[in-house]
């Protein structure tokens, strides 16, 4: 996987097919942005293969000039462990929703993170089902009027990344469809992390959820919403003049004014920190920022590689004689008209 | 199957004297947790060693340990052997052997009348006689009169050869299986030494309990050496077969299967991978091939059996032999992912060990209600290849076969076993991996000169479509669940391509007929007055009922169907030969409507759906029927 074949450029990414999402949809963004960070990967295009469920986001593999396996809703998980395990050369994404991902494949997803197969997942969050024309979605907040919910659903959303985190995720990025140039280091650090790298991207459905993230993805608003988390940083937003700090006693975050130049009382970001990450993850969007860039990466042994390993030595100094292992177990020889046991 | 005459236990003996039988149904019963699954694979392993044909049925209850005394809690092993042609575990026991009061009133109605009963009267207590619902002690009632009843306290005996070895009563207790095997070892007359080193190295890192059970055995081989020689009590000389010469092992169904997956793995020169969640009576497929690593096996216990499928999908996609194993709750789940594979055209084997249905059903009881939902069973048109298994050793091959077509056809194909074959051992002929012919796989790598790579261009004898890896230069393609274009292989919803995918699918698995046998006679004429069409673990009960009817001079025939679909190209013809065609099932008539509609014959069902197999006279008794034969 290391030497490259050729050098490619984002045209080289690209299918020859229509792309066929809805215009505006904030599909677009991520499929141009993965398509401008994998010739800075390297992973020549053969070695690449992307996996997903259905719905929209998951039309992604036919755009991508790549090996791609469009499977059935919810396993794109499960399809990818047998295609990793089978080679584990092969660089592997799993493209999913926040329906797809967390409700019917919610299974599948939390064991992905679980046992830290080394791939990478990129959840597209809409909160919606767009395919099948707008119910609401896992992540839906309270309230949303859908077809399904025309008087607005009562149950309470999931959080993905706080989902991930409990599953045993050790990679944990969030980003927003738009931010073109935060998606290609967060893609290239999610590639770059050795275990299941889980990237929550906040996608606009123009159709069934316009501007669903506009609080926090809006041009006017991002500065004073965003948090950029970055390792060695203080937690600082809205230009620096406001900043998070954690209060021991309490074992709270809060938001403090900063003073000019007056960072002492916020926290620096340590995306080691499992703590730090699910303060970050939990804290309430509205009183506190949301959180984006890589909220958590602590590498832990993979599945793939402890599968080979197991595999390899249990396998060392075994001969595969299948007529001898036919052979084994409770056995006896039949000579003509006579026996004897062996 | 022949068993040992009336007379032969009445009539006097002389002193020593062996009763001889050519064949004999012994059948071990007790509580779960009295280890009698455990005596009956060690009696088998004796039989095997003594050169004995054989076949068994290990019959338990889905309960690990059900309540202890009660009926539900009863356990038993049944071996049928001696002279050659076993074929099934046999109709009625000759000997039972029963270790509290449950297990007698379980099993002693199957009882042959003037069998021999063992019992344990050491269990027969007033609460034990409740627990199993006895009002009256059926050991002085007089409700066993028709059998010959042999009760001495096996607990007591057991707690005296152990006691030199300091184990408390419950764990002394625990070797009373191994007393009763060391009778049974007396009563026909067989070695005891295997047994002795097979305890030493179970018990390895216990001696104490290795000599204790090692004591247990060879006070019950004792007792039956010094009991009383005008009792019931006996030494039968059961008679050794005559079989082929050649290697033999002792092979269960979940073994054999086993093998066949890594023999065919081989011979298409692939890695395999084996997804699976586990689930019975499959699960002894995932354990034995769990240990095959240096095989090139890699096991994957799934979450679910949807991502166990899945896995296997994926896996096959990458280049290896995607397998998957279930019972058919499990292959319920699956159904959808097997779309996929079909539509994808990947190559996939998917095993069924059925079990009674429908739901949870009787998880641990043998059925064969499976076929509808293996032919049929999913959306769509979705044809896929399906094979039937009709022994443990038979397995073997169908698995092979089932490797085979998988590959050279880019198909699923489900194969069909049951609880009954699983579980059930028998000897097996070993073959030498050299009679088999390879087929190895060989994957696309060709790069188009121009344009993009077509993944669904194809063979245009067999319509296989061509098989490549990812990591293959110059050939990235995307596939999926949705229609493809038949030139192009992207995504495609027009009318008539689907028409044309959807045709080229159906021709495809048609095509697999081309490359199977044509289907033969097992027994008896290819035309005349009566078939009887079985598939399978009815085989056994079927060949030897035909076999029996053919002696008496009836006009029968035995098919047997190993390529349930597509069905061999001759069977058509075949079956409009005959007057009357029959087809027992462990199910309500599920082949049965197969036949009527690819042949318009009026195939008649005979069916059983009670978690037990077929019996051979139950099956005599239907071919008499429709033959006329006066009762």
């Amino acid at each position: 996987m290391n030497e490259m074949t050729h050098i490619t450029v984002p045209a080289d990414w690209a299918t020859d097919q229509e792309v066929r999402w809805c215009p505006g949809c904030g599909d677009y963004a991520i499929l141009k942005a993965v398509q401008r960070t994998m010739p800075e990967i390297g992973t020549p295009p053969e070695k690449t293969v992307f996996v997903s469920g259905i719905g929209c986001s998951s039309r992604f593999p036919y755009y991508m000039e790549t090996y791609g396996f469009h499977t059935i809703h919810g396993r794109a998980p499960a399809v990818a462990t047998g295609v990793k395990l089978a080679n584990p050369e092969l660089d592997v994404w799993i493209i999913t929703g926040d329906g797809d991902g967390l409700s019917i494949g919610g299974n599948h997803m939390f064991h992905l993170l679980r046992r830290n197969l080394d791939v990478q997942v990129l959840l597209f969050n809409n909160e919606i089902y767009g395919l099948t024309k707008g119910q609401y979605s896992p992540t839906s907040r309270v309230g949303t009027r859908s077809p399904s919910t025309p008087f607005g659903s009562v149950d309470r959303p999931a959080s993905p990344c706080s989902f991930a985190l409990g599953a045993g995720a050790r990679f944990i990025a969030r980003t927003v469809d738009t931010a073109q140039k935060a998606m290609p280091d967060i893609l290239k650090r999610a590639h770059a992390h050795k275990g299941t790298s889980f990237v929550e991207i906040f996608q606009n459905c123009i159709v069934y959820n316009d501007a669903v993230f506009d609080a926090f993805t809006d041009k006017k608003a991002a500065p004073d919403h965003q948090l950029h988390c970055v390792h060695g940083q203080p937690l600082l937003f809205a230009g620096g003049s406001k900043g998070l700090a954690f209060d021991a006693a309490t074992m709270t975050v809060s938001v403090v004014d900063i003073a000019e130049g007056e960072t002492a009382v916020v926290m620096v970001h340590d995306e080691t920190n499992r703590i730090m990450a699910q303060l970050l993850i939990d804290m309430p969007f509205g009183p506190f920022p949301m959180a984006l860039g890589i909220i958590w990466c602590s590498p832990a042994p993979t599945f793939d590689a402890a599968v080979a390993e197991q595999n390899s030595a249990v396998a060392a100094g075994k001969p595969a004689d299948l007529d001898a292992l036919l052979r084994k177990g409770q056995s006896w020889e039949i000579a003509a008209k006579d026996f004897h046991t062996v | 199957m022949a068993t040992a005459p009336l007379s032969d236990f009445d009539a006097p003996k002389p002193e020593r004297a062996k009763t001889h039988a050519e064949t004999m149904v012994v059948r071990f019963a007790g509580d779960s947790g009295d280890g009698m699954q455990l005596t009956g694979g060690q009696f088998t392993l004796s039989t095997a060693l003594a050169g004995e044909d054989f076949a068994t049925f290990p019959d338990f209850p889905a309960e690990i340990r059900a309540p202890q005394g009660t009926t539900f809690g009863v356990s038993a092993f049944q071996i049928n052997f001696g002279a050659n042609g076993i074929e099934t575990a046999g109709d009625e026991p000759d000997v039972l052997v029963a270790m509290n009061p449950a297990a007698l009133k379980v099993n002693v109605g199957d009882l042959r009348p003037g069998g021999l009963v063992i019992i344990d009267s050491g269990e027969f207590s007033a609460r034990n006689l409740a627990k199993a619902g006895y009002a009256t002690n059926p050991l002085e009632d007089g409700s066993l009169a028709k059998w010959q009843v042999m009760a001495f306290d096996i607990s007591r005996q057991t707690l005296e050869a152990v006691k030199p070895f300091g184990l408390g009563n419950k764990e002394a207790l625990r070797c009373k299986n191994m007393w009763t095997l060391g009778l049974a070892l007396w009563m026909f007359d067989r070695s005891r030494a295997p047994l002795i080193e097979w305890l030493k190295g179970k018990f390895s890192k216990n001696p104490t309990l290795a000599e204790a059970n090692a004591a247990a055995l060879n006070a019950g081989h004792a007792y039956g050496e010094t009991a009383e020689l005008d009792g019931p009590l006996k030494q039968f000389a059961v008679d050794a077969t005559e079989a082929e010469p050649g290697f033999y092992r002792t092979v269960t169904g979940g073994e054999s299967l086993a093998l066949g997956l890594v023999a065919g793995a081989k011979l298409a020169n692939l890695p395999m991978f084996f997804g699976s969640y586990p689930i019975t009576p499959a699960s002894p497929i995932l354990h034995a091939l769990a240990r095959l690593k240096e095989f090139g096996v890699t096991t994957f216990q799934a979450e679910d059996e949807i991502a166990a499928i899945c896995s296997a999908i994926g896996a096959s996609y990458a280049g290896q032999l995607g397998v998957t194993s279930s019972s058919g709750p499990g292959i319920a789940l699956k159904g959808e992912a097997m779309g996929l594979a079909i539509i994808t055209e990947l190559p996939l084997v998917i095993v069924n060990s059925q079990r009674g249905g429908p739901s949870t059903g009787l998880p641990t009881k043998t059925e064969q209600s499976d076929l509808y939902q293996a032919v049929y069973g999913r959306n769509g048109d979705a044809p896929l290849v399906v094979l039937a298994t009709r022994s443990p050793s038979d397995c073997f091959e169908v698995a092979i076969e089932a490797c085979r077509i998988a590959v050279q056809f880019m198909t699923p194909v489900m194969v069909l076993t049951d609880g009954y074959i699983a579980n059930a051992a028998e000897p097996w002929r070993v073959p030498d991996m050299a009679a088999f012919a390879p087929f190895p796989v060989t994957f696309h790598t060709d790069v188009p000169t121009t344009g993009h790579i077509n993944p669904y261009a194809r063979d245009p004898d067999t319509l296989s479509r061509i098989w490549i890896k990812p990591g293959t230069p110059g050939l990235t393609h995307r596939i999926g669940g949705i229609e493809k274009g038949v030139k192009t292989g992207n995504i495609n919803y027009e009318a008539a391509n689907h028409q044309e995918m959807t045709d080229i699918r159906r021709d495809k698995v048609a095509n697999v007929a081309k490359t199977i046998p044509l289907q033969t006679v097992d027994q008896g004429p290819s035309s005349g007055k009566l078939a009887l069409v079985g598939w399978g673990s009815t085989y056994g009960p079927i060949r030897k009922a035909v076999q029996r009817a053919r002696a008496h001079g009836h006009d029968v025939a035995h098919i047997h169907i190993r390529y349930i679909w597509p069905l061999p190209t001759n069977l058509g013809d075949l079956l409009r030969g005959y007057d009357q065609v029959i087809v027992p099932e462990m199910n309500t008539g599920q082949l049965k409507t197969v036949l009527r509609d690819q042949y318009l014959v009026d195939a008649k069902p005979l069916n059983k759906v009670s978690g037990q197999p077929f019996k051979i006279a139950e099956i005599e008794a239907a071919i008499e029927a429709a033959l006329g034969v006066p009762a």
